[in-house]
């Protein structure tokens, strides 16, 4: 039998309880917006997702990849959403997402642990800052005080890691141990701050309800459609956080993509449908972004995969998205738009969507962005257009 | 257990004590340790006479031909009969290991030579790859291991060089013509060559020194591709395909190589074994591993100097850890991985015969099922890879549990005595001596932070 807990991730002394005390006293503090990333680790390969199937270019490119104009939905007689995707077309006609082509952070190597850790540490550089750049953010918004942030999966991802206090949720399938027994371990690990520090946090563990009606769904699908749910209750909920992460494994294709890639999508269009659903009311207070660490080349390798690349695709969905939209500028695939001759050209950085979704949505001061979250950023401006006003 | 040292010798250097242990190490803990660097350290022949990559992996490939159905049932009849029996015998020769430090080595590298069974046509050959290429060079030249390493069809496979096929060599030529692909070689080996497993990242190469190391191995693949079409053999072990050979000379780090067929990869690869950068590299994950999370950069210094003036000899390298003063100095300086902390309960309670799910289900539950790291990279190394609240908790959980299966035979008090003794805290022993059962005094022993460290 599985066990569910959400934790409390402490950052200091006195910060447990949060979730124990009344909802009133977090009513008017909370706020309203809510901001989840999702985090698509290996690199996505945006023109299987978003594909420009009206261009020779890319059939060219991908003499056996290319989607054909049956195996996608048609945006604008030149992109088309892989049909993987097509549980989101909804939103796309509601007006709730938007799409950036040619997107990527400003790493321009090809390692996905330094492209990893430059995006979630907003540094600017790989291992520039021993923190997440979500989680100072998240200082910004309150203090860090009344753990705004919710960390979904086994670990704590450097994006969330930081001095603002956290939550976590994870599914565990060993059995609960008994409140005596944690009474004493708890006392045995006074002295040791690391064992002490993750042990009390693990303590101010508490149920989420929906996720219990997930076991019925296939194993390989059940941590991340967890996931989504679970973020959804808890991001609904008065005193519940407000920014959460989430993360998915495997899209690192560069072997036979086709199959593994159009069950990914399916797996995240479902998890995105999911935190709508679970969402409700608050899902009109909501930007969810979806970005990987970089994109993959233009064209197919020799082995129906593609190569680690530059530019690749961004998603914004929510009721807060100006969505119903391709953003962006797009460079197109001709030999000479290519980035080195072999990556689609990152016109469009993600530094300025999450810099707009920090300012615009979730209302920080931009001087609070360039100072403290993304230093080393003046020169990238928030992207315009992205958010509702 | 009497002395600081012998608990360092067990545990930091070893999986632990298990009772009786401390008879073997006492008096002279350093000794123990480099009495078990011995040049060939083979598993013992109840072990070794499994099968040979070579053989589960013909047998994929030859299935592979009567179609997709076959080669999956082929899959799981060797995860059955080759994977999973090999793994449990592995994880159980190390509970009871009388040479634990060879056991550590393996470990590490085979964690820097990460495999994952996620590919699963090698997948059930993994445990063999281990036999093959990693443990016989453990106190070897790191060149072998590296050779052995990147030519063994397991590797070959997980980073797809089996897909790769230079522009210029006839498969090459044939893919453009047929597919009109301009992209024929796949990078991802070469890549993580250079970037995980010689150089590191800061090794200071160029993404041309990748293709270029791309095309030097291009054409290094394993005998049952095309064996349909009549062009090689057809066997599961190394082969060099000079369809797929890149042709002409090729320049990696400002270095020239002459076209030479499958000798001109493996001359890249001795001189990347011995370029300065991978020594650097090496030495901090060793000394991250053995001394630090934060390793110490006068222990890294000392030990790349080893590394570079042996020519990479690991035997060397590993006396010149164990005699790091400062790997005996703090002797909680570490927390155990999940594979260590799972053996080093086993060895503690002498549970040598543990069954597949009495290993795969706490290891799979605390995050570490063997080679199923999520990335080419491996493993983390340091106490925040391994030590959260939930994953603490899930410790505690394993630990609670595994306590209450073990017959009520031993005196906790002792027994605390005997595998952490020297470093048990006040907290710890006054804690174990009121608890309100046997088991549950066992369990507070597993789960304490001096258990769980090293």
């Amino acid at each position: 039998m599985l066990n569910r807990r959400i934790f409390l991730q402490l950052s200091g002394a006195g910060v447990i309880a949060a979730l124990h005390r009344s909802g009133a006293v977090f009513a008017q503090t909370q706020g309203e917006k809510r901001f989840v990333f999702i985090f698509l680790r290996g690199g996505l390969d945006g023109l299987h997702a978003l594909a420009p199937y009206a261009d020779a270019e890319y059939r060219r490119l991908r003499p056996t990849l290319a989607l054909a104009g049956d195996q996608v939905v048609g945006l604008d007689g030149y992109f088309g959403l892989n049909a993987a995707l097509s549980g989101l077309m909804p939103l796309y006609q509601a007006g709730e997402l938007a799409l950036i082509p040619a997107a990527a952070t400003r790493y321009r190597e090809r390692s996905h642990f330094d492209g990893q850790n430059m995006l979630e540490n907003g540094s600017g550089r790989p291992f520039g800052a021993r923190d997440g750049w979500l989680n100072r953010a998240i200082l910004g918004l309150n203090g860090g005080d009344r753990r705004l942030g919710l960390a979904l999966g086994p670990s704590v991802p450097l994006l969330m890691q930081g001095v603002a206090g956290i939550r976590t949720f994870a599914v565990s399938p060993l059995p609960e141990v008994d409140d005596d027994f944690l009474f004493r371990m708890g006392q045995l690990y006074q002295n040791d701050p690391l064992f002490a520090q993750a042990f009390s946090a693990a303590q101010a563990a508490v149920q989420p309800a929906t996720a219990l009606t997930m076991m019925e769904r296939p194993l390989a699908q059940r941590d991340f459609a967890i996931s989504a749910q679970v973020a959804a209750e808890l991001l609904a909920a008065p005193e519940g956080p407000r920014i959460a992460a989430m993360e998915m494994q495997g899209w690192d294709t560069h072997h036979m993509q086709q199959g593994r890639l159009n069950a990914l999508l399916a797996e995240l269009a479902q998890g995105i449908v999911d935190l709508r659903h679970g969402l409700g009311a608050a899902w009109g207070d909501t930007v969810v972004m979806v970005a990987s660490e970089f994109g993959r080349t233009a064209a197919e390798n020799g082995s129906r995969g593609t190569d680690h690349g530059t530019g690749g695709l961004v998603m914004l969905a929510g009721g807060a998205v100006a969505g119903g939209q391709i953003l962006g500028e797009w460079p197109g695939l001709s030999a000479r738009a290519l980035y080195e001759a072999r990556d689609v050209a990152p016109l469009n950085t993600c530094e300025s969507l999450f810099k707009a979704i920090l300012t615009q949505h979730l209302g920080l001061a931009e001087g609070f962005v360039e100072d403290s979250v993304f230093s080393d950023s003046r020169g990238t401006a928030p992207i315009e257009g992205a958010i509702r006003s | 257990m009497r002395e600081i040292a012998s608990f360092i010798a067990l545990n930091r250097f070893g999986l632990g004590a298990a009772p009786g242990d401390e008879a073997h190490v006492a008096g002279d803990p350093r000794g123990w340790l480099q009495a078990q660097i011995t040049p060939d350290p083979r598993y013992p022949l109840v072990y070794a006479r499994r099968r040979s990559s070579a053989d589960i992996l013909h047998a994929i490939f030859s299935a592979r031909q009567e179609g997709a159905e076959a080669r999956a049932a082929a899959i799981r009849r060797a995860f059955r009969r080759e994977y999973n029996p090999a793994m449990v015998a592995r994880l159980r020769l190390m509970i009871a290991s009388d040479t634990p430090f060879v056991d550590r080595m393996t470990l590490f590298w085979s964690n820097h030579f990460t495999l994952s069974t996620t590919r699963r046509v090698s997948a059930p050959a993994i445990p063999a790859y281990e036999r093959e290429a990693i443990r016989p060079h453990i106190f070897g030249r790191f060149s072998d291991m590296l050779r052995a390493v990147i030519s063994h069809p397991c590797m070959l496979i997980y980073l797809d060089n089996v897909a790769s096929a230079g522009p210029n060599s006839p498969v090459g030529r044939r893919q453009i013509r047929r597919r009109g692909t301009a992209q024929t070689l796949n990078e991802n080996l070469a890549r993580e060559v250079l970037e995980l497993h010689t150089l590191g990242v800061t090794g200071g190469y160029t993404q041309a020194d990748i293709i270029a190391l791309a095309k030097a191995l291009s054409g290094w693949g394993h005998g049952g591709m095309d064996a349909d079409e009549g062009e090689t053999e057809g066997h599961g072990g190394f082969a060099f395909l000079p369809r797929y050979h890149e042709p002409g000379a090729k320049t990696v780090l400002g270095r020239r190589y002459e076209e030479a067929g499958v000798a001109e990869g493996m001359a890249i690869l001795d001189d990347l074994a011995r370029h300065p950068a991978t020594a650097q590299h090496i030495a901090t994950k060793l000394v991250r591993h053995f001394v630090a999370d934060d390793p110490p950069a006068a222990a890294v210094a000392q030990i790349a100097t080893v590394f570079r003036d042996s020519d990479g000899d690991l035997g060397a390298v590993s006396r010149a850890l164990i005699n790091l003063d400062a790997a005996w100095v703090d002797p909680l300086a570490k927390v155990k991985s999940p594979i260590d902390y799972v053996l080093s309960v086993h060895r503690a309670s002498e549970r040598i015969r543990a069954t597949r799910a009495d290993l795969f289900v706490p290891l799979q539950a605390l995050g570490q099922l063997p080679f199923s790291a999520p990335s080419p990279q491996g493993w983390g190394d340091t106490a925040a890879d391994w030590i959260a609240p939930e994953s603490l908790m899930r410790r505690i959980e394993w630990a609670r549990g595994f306590a209450a299966t073990l017959p009520a035979t031993r005196h906790p008090e002792p027994f605390l005595e005997a595998v952490i003794g020297p470093v048990a805290s006040a907290e710890t022993r006054t804690w174990v001596r009121r608890a309100p059962s046997h088991d549950a005094a066992l369990a507070l022993i597993f789960a304490s932070p001096e258990f769980q460290r090293r």
